[in-house]
């Protein structure tokens, strides 16, 4: 009697039934911007692209959203560095604390903040006084920017110093090293990527807001209220090509921030 | 002169308590005891690295119990080394030595005499995680010598590595010392404190059993724990008499009575005895003042210089008998044989 043995191995039905749920939530997510890209026609893409007001909306988007990460990232990575290395009296409430803005309205958080930087508050109007502008300024898009998207920033930050061997710290401040030094040539450059991705996910969350900042400030405009204002004015047809042009325009710059941080020595972590 | 007076610490699942020893200048002080006894934490309180909640650690009399760790200058080498994965071997030795602020020229000097002094001048310019065990730890004592402690702590200096590169390292230890380092050495292996030590403290749930040089420790333990750990095999619980007629004492464990020699007052303790000591013949010996039994080889492991047997006397004793011997004796498990020790091999020590 002779058995014929498989050659390949037995797909399991289950991981099958896995990759069809998956194939799924992939077209879920890729179907409307695909639809959108295809609905553009180059024509009325280019067109966008070179619009005065679509082009001053994209460049206030991009670097209220770059300064606001970059100004705040400053404060919170070493206050990430904290709350991944100290233990203190309600630290998890901290933890809580700084989750906060990911968990409320984005258009709550925005009534939040001009409650604080209107020109009735004290910072307001002291502010104010100086000649300077929150409300319906770039400043104030910036506050609101910022608000909604340094959970993500402290968070990875955060991660990335927790996974840096508290030994190797010790081993510095063994070999003489002051704390700041410590910081600086040890837990940084080893919690570097951690960090780097924090700062990019700030700073995405940060352009992509709305609601905090239509609140805020509707004028100057950036992209994404643009592209509401479009669409309430014009409908789809006339917003589309403007949120194709911003979304090819972002992925653009995180592929090369990604491609500019890639470290030579990363293998041999 | 390093002294530590009844140091304590209390950290989650055990304690340091009453630890005190002296570590004079030039020497090789190994600390022996099991995992999970506070050797390690020992040494980072030596280093500064955390604070003791009592007791002192003086440096030529100067209490130096809350120093900031880069003014007291004590090398401490961790057992997985802590290389600074993002830098290469040249930068992580010259890390210690940045701060002093030498010309660029000089630095480079210095980096390489360190490294050709640990015999790695051929890996200046790997990463880390290129690096075998060995090399590792050449590199790690390079760059804690960069800095001229004036210790060296050295937290399980030998314990990754393999046979080879271990005899290479403990050379290489012998002669840092004899250059003039102070060493204090962590470790769990007595093999490791009888090739390096020139003195000995044995570590016991927290605390200091007992401090000697390795002869006195290795010869003359003081506790059971101490002659298991030292690598005495045979300790027998039991009772010493009086003997009728004065000396040698007699020492009762398990129904078996062994003349001994001791001056210790009666009462409970432990017979300890080499296993090389005991010595295993296939007839009776007859001699007066030797302790003989017969008994029946339970089991029989091969040892690297000859077998090591065990023997069921009424208690079990544990016996080496050499490679010569083992050719023309034929010892097999299950076999009668007769035991015998020497009055004066065997320590009693008391409770």
């Amino acid at each position: 009697m002779t058995r014929t043995f498989r050659t390949k191995p037995r797909i399991e039905p289950l991981y099958l039934f896995f990759t069809f749920l998956g194939g799924l939530v992939l077209l879920f997510i890729i179907a409307p911007l695909a639809n959108m890209v295809l609905h553009t026609s180059l024509g009325d893409a280019t067109e966008t692209a070179v619009d005065p007001e679509v082009l001053r909306s994209i460049w206030l988007t991009l670097w209220t959203s770059m300064a606001a990460t970059l100004l705040l990232g400053v404060i919170a990575v070493p206050f990430a560095y904290l709350l991944a290395r100290k233990r203190f009296p309600f630290r998890r409430l901290v933890l809580a604390l700084v989750d906060i803005p990911i968990v409320i309205p984005h258009s709550a958080a925005g009534i939040a903040i001009l409650g604080i930087i209107s020109r009735n508050s004290p910072i307001g109007s002291a502010a104010e006084r100086l000649g300077f502008h929150f409300v319906g300024g770039a400043a104030g898009i910036m506050v609101a920017m910022a608000f909604v998207s340094i959970p993500f920033l402290i968070n990875a930050a955060r991660d990335g110093f927790a996974a840096v061997p508290v030994r190797l710290e010790k081993a510095a401040l063994s070999l003489g090293a002051s704390p700041t030094r410590v910081f600086f040539a040890v837990s940084v450059p080893l919690a570097w990527r951690a960090i780097l991705s924090g700062f990019i996910l700030m700073w995405a969350r940060g352009l992509s807001e709305f609601g905090a900042v239509i609140v805020v400030a509707y004028h100057p405009i950036v992209t994404p209220v643009l592209i509401y204002e479009e669409f309430g004015a014009y409908g789809l047809k006339s917003a589309r090509p403007i949120a194709v042009v911003f979304i090819g325009v972002c992925l653009v710059f995180f592929i090369v921030i990604r491609l500019l941080a890639r470290e030579p020595n990363d293998a041999v972590r | 002169m390093l002294c530590v007076r009844d140091l304590g610490k209390d950290l989650r699942g055990f304690a340091l308590r009453d630890v005190s020893f002296d570590v004079e200048d030039g020497d090789y002080f190994v600390l022996l005891g099991p995992s999970g006894v506070g050797k390690t934490v020992l040494l980072e309180l030596i280093a500064g690295l955390t604070t003791p909640d009592q007791g002192k650690i003086l440096w030529d009399g100067r209490d130096i119990t809350y120093e900031r760790i880069h003014r007291r200058r004590m090398g401490l080498v961790y057992q997985d080394q802590a290389l600074f994965p993002h830098m290469t071997v040249q930068q992580n030795i010259a890390f210690g030595l940045r701060p002093k602020k030498m010309r660029p020229a000089a630095l480079r000097a210095r980096v390489e005499e360190l490294a050709a002094d640990v015999s790695i001048g051929g890996l200046l310019h790997r990463y880390p995680g290129t690096l075998s065990g060995g090399e590792s730890q050449r590199v790690a004592l390079a760059r804690t010598l960069a800095t001229e402690p004036v210790c060296l702590l050295l937290d399980e200096p030998l314990s990754s590595m393999d046979t080879q590169s271990r005899s290479d390292l403990q050379a290489l230890l012998r002669s840092l010392h004899r250059k003039g380092h102070t060493v204090i050495h962590v470790t769990h292996e007595n093999k490791e404190a009888m090739a390096l030590a020139s003195r000995v403290a044995i570590m016991e749930n927290g605390t200091i059993t007992q401090v000697g040089t390795p002869d006195d420790v290795f010869h003359h333990p003081k506790s059971e724990f101490v002659a298991r750990f030292v690598g005495i095999r045979n300790s027998l619980k039991g009772t010493l008499e009086a003997s009728e007629n004065g000396s040698p004492s007699k020492f009762v464990s398990g129904g078996l009575t062994f003349q001994v020699t001791s001056d210790a007052p009666t009462g409970a303790g432990f017979l300890a005895f080499r296993s090389e000591d005991v010595v295993v013949s296939e007839s009776r010996c007859d001699s007066g003042t030797q302790n003989c039994f017969q008994g029946t080889i339970v089991d029989l492991a091969p040892a690297r210089l000859g077998a090591e047997l065990t023997i069921d006397i009424g208690v079990t004793v544990v016996a080496l008998v050499r490679s010569g011997a083992m050719k023309h004796l034929h010892f097999e498990c299950g076999k009668t044989v007769w035991v015998s020790l020497n009055a004066t091999a065997a320590r009693y020590i008391e409770k």
